[in-house]
């Protein structure tokens, strides 16, 4: 991550929901736990303590499960949500200081924002919704109109314009939520479960369109799941959290490979590690073995598949520039991918 | 052991004294500001007079021809067209032509009205639970109290006439057209309103271009209750002085001609079923995005 540059950084921030939050604050800052402050005081501690750096044209997963706090974070980085304390600077300015006016600039130009159930305005077409942003932004209808065609285009629903969202099935309704945010070309996308709500085909398919997406648009993405499985395909970097704070943050890889506590590895364990680990992470010093070349950042799975189809039992991995860097043997592939659980008891 | 069976009752000299002060305290404010009000109300005199006039100066085939365009334009539905147009028909062959058509107008003025009144302040209640709390035991009181307990002071103020009439039968008709604008408003999804945060619009726009379109099923519902209830006023406005198919059901009372108190009731019975089927299915059509394939 250190490679990267930031563009947003959420610092000491804290949610607690109740009467009184901010002399609870104080209580918790003071090391009251979440139950202790639900049991006794009344109050819910949505976030504690958050510090956190997302990428700058980077996928940042923010993964938990319900009542972890993800949606409560996402909501304090456009303030849909008012913080109890801490900041979120965004290009040098702290989004949670701005002013009213500041502030709905930000939202009309900076970040826009796609929805777990999709938030689309019912008594407007596929077209009306697409140009919400803009018009909220004070752009003329034709000028946006063709600026929406672009992205109705680009999320597949070209002929669907004049449809209403009811007349819609959940999958082409969230892409129509998609092309809302990506017409007022703000460079942050906020993504609060945006593909939870769908089939788990049409899941894939909206992963891959938000993929390709990002290969062209290099949007910095905030994306939160509950699903490790989803996180682990889409994310640059994840953040896993736990009762409002921040248990780990790192790559894929690294969540899975070394998961920081027992709660992750639990979670960690049912994954199909195949299709997140890469060569360069288990490859050993290189030797004179043939064996087919295949980059580093090729996916264990895909290298298994590689490797038993072809004569040799080893695979050479290559770094950007074509050199062999190293060697990856058919026993460690399947090392790679067997749960580590089964592992340890061998 | 008297104070038992004994009610504490206000002494009866007390109590006259108790409405005496009361009734002359109201009187002397209707000497003071009782042409002002009315001066004040002149303009809506004039304007309901004027479109009484101009309903009247209408063709009558002109009349029912616009009535059953509306119809068409609302509801798209032929039988309600031809409903209307019969039954207006039918009205004028009776010979109650002219005191429907004051009806009507007092019907729209009325009707504009509460719109005009009702529109604001059910959004008013909508965004502020305080406004709430005060408006609804308003509401409550307009709703239930017995519309001749209001005649009295309305008359006291400003006499018998068309104006005192129209107050009325607003009190009694304005009700329902706030609490369905509050309600309707109230039940917009939460998430869309979120959205429409999250893409920075003001609170102007929140409502121009999410709330009110939102709740139009239930602000349009609220509609079709005030013309409703104003109808059904019609004829306690009568006995202040509003000309229209409710005096002729007056003087039917007073000296028991039983056909021309049915007669002139039905009218007022299809001028509702005339203006309820063309402003529901209205409103209903308003709804057809959320069935989605239908139409």
């Amino acid at each position: 991550m250190s490679d990267m540059e930031t563009k947003i950084e959420i610092k000491n921030l804290y949610k607690i929901f109740g009467n009184d939050p901010q002399s609870m604050l104080e209580k918790v800052r003071g090391g009251v736990t979440k139950d202790e402050l639900n049991d006794q005081y009344n109050h819910v501690l949505g976030l504690s303590d958050i510090n956190l750096k997302m990428p700058a044209k980077g996928l940042q997963v923010v993964m938990g499960l319900s009542g972890s706090g993800k949606s409560t974070l996402i909501r304090h980085i456009n303030r849909l949500i008012e913080p109890t304390a801490g900041e979120v600077w965004i290009d040098g300015e702290n989004v949670l200081a701005m002013n009213e006016k500041s502030l709905r600039h930000f939202r009309r130009n900076r970040a826009s924002m796609v929805f777990q159930k999709f938030a689309l305005l019912p008594h407007r077409t596929v077209m009306e919704n697409t140009i919400y942003g803009l018009e909220i932004n004070g752009m003329s209808e034709s000028k946006a109109k063709k600026q929406a065609a672009h992205w109705i285009d680009r999320v597949g629903l070209t002929g669907f314009e004049e449809n209403y969202p009811s007349q819609l099935s959940g999958g082409m309704q969230q892409r129509v939520g998609l092309a809302r945010a990506l017409a007022t070309d703000a460079d942050i996308l906020l993504m609060d479960e945006a593909f939870s709500a769908l089939d788990p085909l049409i899941r894939t398919d909206m992963q891959d369109i938000l993929l390709d997406l990002q290969k062209e648009l290099h949007k910095t993405i905030v994306f939160i799941t509950h699903d490790l499985e989803e996180a682990l395909r889409i994310g640059d970097q994840i953040a896993i959290l736990r009762d409002g704070q921040v248990i780990q943050q790192g790559s894929p890889q690294q969540i899975v490979l070394k998961p920081k506590d027992d709660y992750i590895a639990d979670f960690t364990k049912d994954i199909n590690r195949g299709r997140v680990i890469q060569l360069k992470t288990i490859m050993k010093a290189p030797n004179d073995q043939p064996g087919p070349e295949l980059p580093g950042e090729m996916l264990v799975e895909d290298a298994a598949q590689l490797v038993t189809e072809s004569p040799s039992s080893q695979a050479r991995v290559t770094n950007d520039a074509g050199e062999v860097v190293g060697v990856v043997g058919i026993n460690d592939l399947i090392r790679a991918m067997a749960r580590p659980d089964i592992d340890s008891r061998l | 052991m008297d104070w038992l069976t004994e009610f504490p009752e206000l002494g009866r000299r007390d109590l006259r004294d108790f409405r005496k002060g009361i009734d002359e305290g109201f009187k002397s404010f209707t000497r003071e500001y009782g042409e002002n009000i009315e001066n004040f109300f002149d303009p809506l005199l004039q304007f309901l007079i004027w479109l009484e006039r101009l309903l009247l100066a209408t063709p009558w085939p002109l009349f029912i021809l616009i009535v059953a365009g509306l119809g068409w334009l609302a509801s798209r539905n032929i039988k309600i067209v031809i409903g209307s147009a019969i039954s207006l028909f039918l009205i004028g062959y009776l010979g109650m032509w002219e005191d429907t058509m004051s009806t009507v107008s007092i019907i729209i003025v009325c009707t504009l009205l509460c719109i005009g009144i009702g529109l604001p302040t059910g959004i008013l209640m909508s965004r502020s639970k305080r406004a709430q709390s005060i408006i609804t035991p308003i509401l409550d009181v307009m709703q239930t109290i017995p519309s001749f307990v209001y005649l009295i002071p309305v008359v006291m103020l400003l006499g018998i006439g068309k104006v005192p009439g129209l107050i009325a039968v607003v009190i009694y008709a304005l009700p329902p057209m706030i609490r369905l604008t509050n309600l309707g408003i109230r039940l917009v999804d939460r998430e869309v309103l979120e959205a429409a945060d999250a893409f920075g619009a003001s609170s102007w726009q929140k409502l121009t271009q999410v709330q009110i379109p939102l709740a139009l099923p239930n602000i349009f519902a609220g509609v079709n209750q005030t013309i409703m209830m104003s109808l059904a006023m019609v004829v306690i406005a009568s006995m202040i002085g509003v000309t229209g198919l409710g005096q002729p059901v007056l003087k039917a009372i007073s000296n028991q001609y039983l056909a021309m108190g049915l007669l002139n009731g039905m009218a007022i019975v299809a001028l509702a079923i005339i203006f309820d089927r063309i402003s529901q299915s209205y409103g209903k059509r308003l709804q057809n995005y959320r069935g989605g394939h239908d139409e």
